[in-house]
């Protein structure tokens, strides 16, 4: 049977990799291709990039980063970060990619989903969703989590999946960075809403948060960044460990 | 030479990083010359099955590919496009390997089926030499081909389904070996020394 999916994030500012707390705050981790390299030798089963330059020539740099990725790695890799047309989505994969991750642009035009997934194939297209509790329930926010939408969490996770996105790639804005696990209770929602696989993300801290993840919530992978970057958690240990407490890994 | 077809249907950057790593020759052309007078032809593939198959007609590569005696290896879309049918788009395929090509029932499992599994191949498969029987590799595929007299390797999810295919001179994997790792690379580097 399929495998559970670790997949470590590099988040990427002028091919430098950086990791924030609650999206700011950012921390400059060191460069994104030695980085990945690491990751696929110490066993990663796919990485993701979101890219969060700001400056014109964001796409130039992206393009780069995914040729000089793909050169050192034999694993899938997504990026992310600012895509907002068929055309950006057609350069980065033919640079190399095997999937985008689509949030504002797709918060904005939906139908984005339904062009890019019948163009590439639903394998191509993760839409990455991020929420945050408000005083309405778990909303949708946009622009890196600055800035708040009316749409409803799980509404939104239904839509994408019935749009033609491949993946949903779910952080919980108010767990990312505090390192006390994933927003369980809401994965576990959306896993029983969607048939489309569903990645964790914000808030892994330690190996029992991911196990939670999977066996609580019933995830089909868990992201987390700060955790590997820093080598406080090996990827291989983490995979051992999970493997030991009988959920089906890559080792 | 081997020759990799570009036939407009997505990312061939990674077959080509894949190759380079393998120090292999290689040229990306889809003019019927340049693939008849390779030695080894590689037919990736990512994306929907009619357009594909538009696109392998447009570019005038439908019989070119079906009279192919060359070693001949299709990954992913690239394997469902050797049978005779896609339901994907409905359409008719290169009539190669007698099969059609069906969706997961995601009444049962997540559709697309992404990420790694386990791949048990036949005894004597020249693409699996020296590669662990069992080992995993990276599939991203909503359509499968069902076990058929012709599956060379087998994938179990809701149902077994063909990992691999061979059928004389053309070979096919559902799975990226490109992306892969390791095992993925020793196969492409048994296609390209071996087959």
């Amino acid at each position: 049977m399929l495998a559970k999916r670790i997949i470590p994030c590099l988040d990427v500012k002028d091919g430098r990799v950086v990791k924030g707390t609650k999206f700011v705050n950012l921390h400059d981790s060191g460069s994104a291709v030695e980085l990945a390299y690491r990751y696929y030798k110490e066993g990663a089963d796919e990485l993701v990039f979101l890219d969060i330059t700001a400056t014109e020539e964001k796409r130039k740099t992206l393009i780069e980063l995914v040729k000089e990725v793909g050169r050192v790695i034999r694993i899938p890799f997504t990026v992310g970060g600012g895509i907002s047309s068929i055309n950006d989505i057609e350069n980065l994969l033919n640079a190399g990619a095997d999937k985008v991750s689509l949030n504002s642009a797709i918060v904005q035009n939906p139908n984005l989903i339904d062009e890019a997934s019948k163009k590439f194939g639903s394998q191509a297209v993760v839409a990455a969703i991020d929420i945050k509790k408000t005083n309405g329930g778990q909303k949708v926010y946009i622009k890196g989590g600055k800035q708040p939408t009316a749409l409803e969490g799980l509404s939104w996770c239904k839509e994408v999946c019935e749009r033609g996105a491949g993946e949903i790639l779910l952080t919980s804005i108010d767990h990312d960075g505090t390192r006390q696990g994933y927003n369980v209770e809401f994965l576990s929602a959306v896993v029983n809403l969607v048939t489309i696989p569903v990645i964790a993300s914000g808030g892994a801290g330690k190996k029992e948060h991911f196990l939670e993840a999977f066996e609580k919530a019933g995830v089909d992978a868990c992201l987390a960044a700060g955790l590997f970057h820093y080598k406080e958690l090996n990827i291989l240990e983490l995979k051992k460990y999970l493997a030991d407490n009988n959920i089906r890994i890559r080792l | 030479m081997t020759a990799i077809i570009d036939y407009g249907a997505g990312n061939i950057q990674s077959v080509i990083n894949a190759l380079e790593e393998l120090n292999v020759k290689f040229i990306v052309t889809n003019n019927a010359k340049e693939i008849n007078e390779s030695k080894k032809i590689i037919f990736p593939g990512v994306g929907e099955a009619s357009s594909a198959m538009n696109n392998i007609r447009s570019h005038g590569l439908f019989e070119v590919i079906k009279n192919c005696k060359k070693p001949f290896l299709g990954i992913c879309l690239g394997m469902q496009l050797l049978c005779d049918y896609s339901e994907e788009g409905n359409v008719e395929c290169l009539g190669i390997i007698p099969a059609v090509s069906k969706k997961f029932n995601s009444a049962k499992v997540k559709v697309p089926h992404m990420g790694w599994n386990k791949v048990s191949f036949n005894k004597g498969s020249k693409l699996f030499e020296e590669i662990e029987n069992g080992s995993s590799f990276y599939f991203a595929n909503s359509f499968y081909v069902p076990g058929n007299k012709f599956s060379s390797a087998l994938c179990n999810y809701d149902i077994d389904f063909s990992a691999a295919v061979q059928k004389e001179n053309f070979y096919g994997v559902q799975f990226h070996p490109e992306k892969s790792g390791e095992a993925g690379i020793k196969l492409l580097k048994n296609f390209i020394e071996k087959c």
